[in-house]
């Protein structure tokens, strides 16, 4: 449904999107992860018609961007960065006008407007100047106007940067209920909210992709993928978890005395692990399966890219 | 479409105060321009030439503070994003955002009528001239308009943007004021000093605020007023981002 081909930006000679090249479908999720000024807005606002592309190609709908903006434009939602909005209008004068512009007709605005505002929580500000609200509350008024019109794409950049614990939750069961056949976009600095609502991750560094699988894939990529860690409450011999079939290297962390055993590729150890405690007797007060740590990740696959 | 554009940024002009400030200030100075500076009570005659007479330098420094904000502030809070990822052409923003500052100009004229009411009540003035004069002073005000916001696209700096407008706004107008026309005479050659002066607002206002409409001086707002929003047009289509 969108279909990106060497998609590139110049500002200047500054290259902030250096040849792009992804097919994104319908029910697909898909999370932007990626240093600051990695180019992940700069895709967004081409993605949504607001910049032209330096070069390279995109087709939305089977339309491309630079013949029919208006056309592919109704059938996305924004999010812009920062969550713009007109500050001496009120959240409902705010969203009154949007649903205007997207020609929803009375009654159907009246209903729209209530539905998003129902699952946004916007109820308490509602008559209240947008610039006197606070962060959260403004982010909130965005990503209300960016679904109201109920669009096939939705475009979010960072949408739950400033909102608080419930609203991030709450953002991201939205996100996850939206109909299976749509297609959702967002930009985050939070790498667990990525394997929280999407089912593809993007990472973009300098401009470039450098990776494009699901979640399950980078934390696979992660040396603590499927690892095991433990900890004694007194201290004895271990040196037998080491040696167990399937265990590639076995650490200990100094301070907090925790033991982390690191699985060859793709094999399971906690069996292993266990049947090794129970027969040994060894006196294990914690134990569990280590799932992937993704700042890590992320950091071998950004800075690698520096190299 | 425009309709809809036109309703939110009308209503912006009166959430902020800058309607009512622009309003107030302009019924303030009109009036101080036309009693005191031209006056309108003394001459005794039974017309509002006088007040009419100081508009363009009247609109000279208030229209393009109506004008900075348009695109400028769009540009400063990042709303420009919003509004051109929405499904509307830059025409129909340009227009809507046009029309509703030009609506705001048309009002503050409107409410200099009690100026009207006294003439009537004083005198006897032809009253066709008056209306025809409103029309030109309207007219001229949509053209500052244009300029200024042809300036508002270029800059996210309303600072900026308003000196813009005033330079190139006085440009228009001193260039048929006589001591731009006196420098030329003597050794232009008269086409040249016609030129010139047909390029002024106020060569082409003048015959409209006695009250003459003339077809050319129309057309000679309504095509400004065309080009300087097209240009506009195409500086908000080719630098939305910066
Ligand atoms: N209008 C512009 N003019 C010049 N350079 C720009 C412009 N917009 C963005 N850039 C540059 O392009 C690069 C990519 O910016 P972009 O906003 O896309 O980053 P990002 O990935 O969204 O970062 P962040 O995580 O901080 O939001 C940055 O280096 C930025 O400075
Ligand atoms: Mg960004």
């Amino acid at each position: 449904m969108i279909c990106v081909k060497n998609l590139s930006k110049y500002f200047g000679d500054f290259a902030a999107v250096k040849e792009l090249t992804f097919d994104i479908k319908p029910g697909e999720v898909v999370g932007f992860l990626g240093p600051n000024g990695a180019g992940k807005s700069t895709t967004m606002k081409m993605l949504t018609g607001f910049l032209t592309p330096s070069g390279g190609e995109i087709r939305i709908a089977d339309m491309a961007m630079d013949q029919s903006a208006q056309m592919i434009q109704q059938k996305i939602g924004y999010l812009p960065e920062g969550a713009p909005a007109y500050g001496e209008m009120t959240p409902l004068q705010f969203l009154n006008f949007i649903a205007q512009v997207r020609g929803l007709k009375s009654g159907e605005k009246k209903r729209r407007i209530n539905e998003v505002v129902e699952q946004v929580e916007l109820h308490e500000v509602l008559d209240k100047p947008i610039d006197n609200l606070s962060k959260g509350f403004k982010r909130r008024v965005g990503l209300a106007q960016a679904i109201l019109h109920d669009p096939e794409i939705l475009i979010l950049d960072e949408p739950t940067d400033g909102l608080d614990p419930n609203q991030k939750h709450q953002v991201r069961t939205l996100i996850q209920n939206l109909a299976k056949d749509k297609i959702v976009i967002i930009s985050t600095h939070i790498l667990e909210e990525v394997s929280a609502v999407c089912n593809r991750v993007m990472i973009i560094a300098e401009g470039k992709l450098l990776f494009d699988n699901t979640p399950e894939t980078l934390l696979s990529k992660s040396r603590y993928y499927k690892a095991v860690t433990l900890h004694l409450s007194y201290s004895t011999d271990i040196s037998g978890l080491a040696e167990l079939p399937g265990v590639r290297d076995m650490e200990v962390e100094q301070k907090s005395g925790r033991v982390t055993l690191f699985p060859e590729a793709d094999t399971d150890i906690l069996h292993l692990v266990t049947e090794h405690i129970q027969q040994r007797k060894l006196p294990v007060d914690t134990l569990f399966v280590e799932n992937g740590r993704l700042d890590q990740v992320f950091r071998d696959i950004t800075h690698g890219s520096k190299e | 479409m425009i309709n809809v554009l036109f309703k939110r940024e009308l209503a912006s002009f009166f959430a902020t105060p800058v309607a009512y400030v622009f309003i107030t200030i302009f019924l303030i100075l009109s009036g101080v321009f036309a009693f005191f500076i031209g006056g309108l009570y003394e001459r005794g005659q039974a017309d509002l030439l006088p007040f009419f007479n100081f508009h363009p330098w009247l609109y000279l420094f208030l229209v393009p503070a109506i004008a900075m904000r348009t695109w400028s502030e769009e540009r400063k809070n990042g709303s420009i994003e919003l509004l051109m990822t929405l499904p509307i052409t830059t025409f129909q923003a340009m227009m809507g955002k046009f029309l509703a500052a030009w609506a705001v100009l048309g009002l503050s004229l409107l409410l200099t009528f009690p100026l009207w009411i006294t003439v009537n009540y004083l005198g006897n003035p032809d009253n066709g001239v008056i209306v025809a004069a409103y029309i030109g002073s309207w007219l001229m005000a949509g053209a500052f308009l244009a300029i200024g916001i042809c300036m508002s696209a270029l800059t996210k700096n309303q600072v900026i943007a308003f000196i813009l407008a005033i330079v190139v706004s006085f440009l228009f107008v001193v260039s048929g004021s006589g001591i731009v026309l006196d420098a030329f005479k003597g050794w232009a050659p008269s086409f040249v000093i016609d030129t010139i002066a047909s390029f002024s607002f106020l060569t082409h206002y003048e015959s409209l605020a006695k009250g003459v409409i003339a077809l050319n001086d129309v057309m000679y707002f309504l095509l400004l007023m065309a080009l300087w929003l097209y240009g506009g047009l195409l500086i908000i289509e080719q630098k939305k981002a910066d």
